[in-house]
């Protein structure tokens, strides 16, 4: 009973705060480009086109973030290889790119990049084909990731590997990915990935207006992600995710097929985590196997946690503030960001629980504040 | 009295080496004749060599010395000296006839007398010759096998000299090989052919395939070069066989290298198999408790330098310790905090890492260091001449097969083991009967990190050591456990050794990286159709 009434008012609370969130988001992202286009370059209130890539860098992360909240938060499984998905969509959009570039390679061949001309290779290999268009790559990014993920999650969910294991499983499977794309023979640019990208649609990759307006792209299609989460969340296809998550027994029980809905909702976060990933790609111009690495993974989720999981702004909170902290910490020590970074794992397990999210909660309702233990354990107890 | 000694140990070695070291003789002759090695061109040196000869068993140091690069000529009185290099730069000299110990010499005052190749092979001919004679059987067969390569007639009467008097059946057989292959160059005799063909059959020296393989060549016409069709006919059925035995032995090969790499695998998953498989507690922490270990044989191996052959063997139980107890620390200030939380254990434990890491890289810098290892496990046991087994990987089998059995020992027949089986069963009714489970539950963490770390020295032996180590073997250790079933150390002992033997068989086929591919997605596909892995627990327990 309790946990229903948790749910319900979280909810509620969620949909006072969508408007809120939106508004903050635009607010900002708007400012940002504006002073960026139109203020001039040496007033105070200028915001460098670093600045505005960084940004925009945040915001994919961000969306990132919300991906994997959406599974480990709503629905229980915690994936370690999200960053798998991420990469998939970066490289979609990375071949895009490549095939954009033309002759104006370092070898000037109109067809191969650059990469296959100095592997000696002759033609394009096939799943490189129809790359040109944009409309097919931005196919791929849904299908592959969505693909990838609809067979593991069908595969895993249908023989009920649940908890640790399938935390395990996801951290092979982008294991895996690493080393292959890690090989020359794979034929996406082996150890040095896809890069030198010159221009998406036309428009030069270099020119501020490109960058801004990939800027303000994260920043709705972020908007949309979140409201359509908030949505799905509140739908009664939400609520049996939710039990699920609480008691997938039970719900089992009651009749429902929890592996459809949980394969249903690992695609969902799969593709959100491919579009992070395409729309990463043109800002930072680079995509190579590291994005596959474990690590990588792994940060996500302590993105979500330090924001506090289960709520979907949290893990938005969390991705922007662990990243901006990441930033700062590189720049000033970068011995300490992985002792920083770590010691973020430690005490936000120990600690909060509940993340960030869960601190603000339980100050204003200082009754929930009292129990906070109680509830903290409740969940837990359930994730598991 | 000390001439007396020098006597009676001289004549010793005069009985032994058939009377030439020793005799006053020979020795000044000797040293003449390698005083004219001083200054000499290399064109002249050849005959010099030749003449060194004579010495026999007294000029062996100095004609190894000079193979090896290490004979000098001192500057300062031209006298030759064999020298090697010591820690301080300078080298350490003795001379080179009597073997008496001289000063060390910087390098600039000694002169090296240049070998080359040629002379290489002359030397090499010359000490299989003088060595034929030696008393060790060892020797003797490094001489005959020397010879083998090199069959001039000089060599053949001198093989059939030895034959004679020859007493061990390895050097004997080798020295019938030898002659058969020369029967079988020079004679025009079928009978005699064959027969020695006959005495070829089987073995596995490259030589004696090479000897086949050239008997059977053809030219460029497509015309047998040998023209007798029964010694051809013999020699291909030899090939044939010798090659069905070189294909088993290569065969034998990748068995043993998957057995070794197995071996690695189950070393470093046995401690995961304890924290995760019998506690229950996700330990992403374990490759830099792996790390740990290897870090440790490299402090200890830094702390002893005068006994580096022995320091591997106190770093095994240091390594214990040291990763023991940052695994009991671990234990005790963060995982306790999270019991019954898996995923929770599992991200804490990853930002453990992630400061070990990093506190490595701080302190020892983030290159690799290595562990020297010592002389007895360098090398190989060689079983034919197409077949070793490399000592390290030998032992490191060994020596996991070893960790395990104990293992096995220390949790069926110790009290601690009955009470970690007993708390891993049924933690509450474990502890109604007054078993203290917080401190069984930091003394099993303790347990499976000590393991991790002896692991560490283990693979310090086999790789770099560095900050990076432990993650290169987290995700293999993981797979092991989980195909193996958790919570079955005999699982983690078939898994390992089948993964490992997979690995080394797909090795050829498709190549390294892609044959580790393979074994994921194979585990991955494996574990959803038994998600319990190979030997599931049975009962209550496992649920």
């Amino acid at each position: 009973m309790n946990t229903i009434r948790n749910q319900f008012s979280s909810l509620h609370d969620l949909r006072e705060k969508a408007p809120l969130f939106l508004a903050i988001l635009f607010g900002i992202t708007l400012y940002a480009s504006a002073c960026n286009l139109w203020v001039p370059e040496d007033s105070i209130f200028y915001v460098s086109t670093y600045t505005i890539t960084l940004l925009g860098k945040y915001l994919c992360y961000a969306l990132l973030a919300l991906a994997v909240d959406v599974v480990w938060g709503y629905c229980g499984i915690l994936s370690l290889g999200h960053g798998a998905f991420f990469a998939l969509g970066g490289y979609t959009m990375g071949m895009y790119l490549m095939r954009q570039i033309g002759d104006r390679g370092v070898y000037g061949d109109p067809i191969l990049p650059d990469f296959m001309v100095f592997l000696n290779w002759q033609e394009l290999p096939w799943f490189w084909h129809g790359f040109d268009q944009f409309w097919v790559a931005m196919l791929a990014m849904i299908l592959v990731p969505g693909l990838l993920a609809f067979v593991f999650g069908w595969l895993a969910f249908r023989s009920r590997v649940a908890g640790v294991y399938l935390s395990i499983m996801t951290q092979a499977l982008t294991y895996a990915l690493m080393l292959a794309f890690f090989r020359n023979e794979m034929g996406f640019g082996g150890n040095n990935g896809l890069t030198d990208f010159k221009d998406i649609l036309g428009f030069s990759l270099q020119s501020d207006n490109v960058r801004v307006a990939l800027f303000l792209c994260s920043a709705v299609v972020l908007a949309i992600a979140y409201c359509l989460s908030l949505m799905i969340m509140s739908s009664r296809f939400g609520r049996v995710i939710m039990s699920v998550r609480d008691e997938e027994d039970r719900a089992r029980f009651i009749g429902f097929k929890t592996e459809n809905y949980k394969v249903s909702l690992f695609v969902y976060s799969a593709i959100l985590a491919a579009v992070a990933g395409a729309l990463y790609v043109p800002q930072v111009g680079i995509i190579n196997p590291g994005e596959f690495s474990p690590l990588n993974s792994i940060e996500i989720v302590v993105w979500v946690a330090v924001g506090g999981r289960g709520t979907l702004y949290g893990a938005i909170v969390g991705a922007l503030l662990v990243n901006y902290a990441k930033t700062r910490f590189t720049a000033v020590f970068p011995e300490a960001w992985l002792f920083a970074l770590g010691a973020l794992f430690v005490s936000v397990t120990i600690f909060l629980p509940q993340g960030l999210m869960g601190l603000l909660k339980g100050k204003r309702l200082p009754t929930d504040k009292l129990f906070f233990w109680r509830k903290g354990r409740k969940t837990e107890e359930e994730t598991v | 009295m000390t001439s007396l000694v020098k006597f009676i140990f001289g004549s010793v070695l005069l009985i032994l080496s058939f009377g030439v070291s020793a005799s006053a003789d020979v020795q000044s002759e000797l040293r003449a004749v390698s005083q004219q090695l001083v200054g000499a061109k290399l064109r002249a040196m050849p005959a010099i060599v030749e003449q060194l000869e004579v010495g026999g068993e007294a000029a062996l140091p100095m004609l190894e010395a000079m193979l090896n690069g290490r004979l000098f000529v001192r500057k300062s009185d031209k006298l030759i000296v064999i020298g090697d290099r010591q820690e301080d730069g300078d080298y350490a000299l003795v001379d080179a006839l009597s073997a008496e110990p001289l000063a060390a010499l910087p390098k600039k005052r000694l002169k090296k007398v240049k070998v080359n190749n040629r002379l290489r092979v002359q030397l090499r001919d010359i000490i299989a010759r003088v060595t034929l004679s030696s008393v060790n059987a060892d020797i003797r067969e490094s001489a005959v096998r020397n010879m083998l390569n090199k069959l001039s007639e000089r060599n053949i009467l001198m093989l059939a000299q030895a034959k004679k008097v020859e007493t061990d059946s390895r050097v004997m057989s080798l020295i019938e090989l030898a002659l058969a292959i020369n029967v079988l160059k020079t004679s025009d005799i079928q009978a005699e052919r064959l027969s020695a063909l006959e005495t070829m059959d089987g073995s596995l020296e490259p030589v004696v395939f090479n000897t086949l393989s050239a008997l059977l060549a053809q030219d460029d016409a497509g015309n047998t070069l040998e023209a007798d069709s029964v010694v051809r006919e013999k020699a291909l059925v030899l090939q044939n066989s010798i090659q069905r035995k070189i294909d088993f032995y290569g065969l034998m090969e990748q068995l043993f290298f998957g057995l070794s790499l197995g071996s690695v695998l189950l070393l470093v998953a046995t401690g995961l198999a304890i924290t995760f498989g019998v506690m229950g507690v996700i330990n992403m922490a374990h490759g830099e408790l792996i790390m740990i270990g290897a870090y440790t044989a490299y402090v200890v191996q830094l702390l002893m330098p005068n006994a580096l052959e022995y320091s591997i063997l106190v770093a095994i139980p240091m390594a214990f310790l040291v990763a023991g107890a940052v695994g009991v620390l671990i234990q005790r200030c963060v995982i306790r905090f999270l019991h019954g939380r898996p995923l929770e254990t599992l991200l804490a434990t990853f930002g453990i890492s992630l400061i070990l890491q990093q506190a490595v890289r701080s302190i020892f810098s983030p290159l690799n260091r290595q562990v020297v290892s010592p002389s007895w496990l360098s090398g190989s046991l060689e079983l034919n001449p197409v077949f070793f087994l490399t000592y390290n990987r030998l032992y490191i089998l060994l020596f996991a097969l070893l960790v395990f059995f104990i293992l096995q020992l220390v949790l069926k027949r110790t009290s601690l083991g009955l009470n970690v089986r007993a708390v891993s069963q049924n933690r509450d009714m474990a502890k109604a009967i007054g078993i203290r489970t917080e401190w069984v539950d930091a003394m099993t963490f303790g347990l499976g990190s000590g393991i991790a770390g002896i692991a560490g020295v283990a693979l310090s032996q086999l790789t770099n050591v560095g900050p990076n180590l432990g993650q290169a073997y987290i995700i293999d250790s993981f797979m092991v456990v989980v195909f193996g079933g958790v919570g079955n150390l005999w699982g983690t002992l078939v898994g390992a050794f089948s993964l490992g033997v997979l690995n080394k068989f797909l090795e050829p086929v498709t190549g390294a990286v892609l044959a580790n591919i393979i074994i994921l997605v194979s585990i991955i596909l494996f574990i959803q159709k038994r998600p319990r892995g190979l030997f599931p627990q049975k009962g209550r327990a496992a649920e």
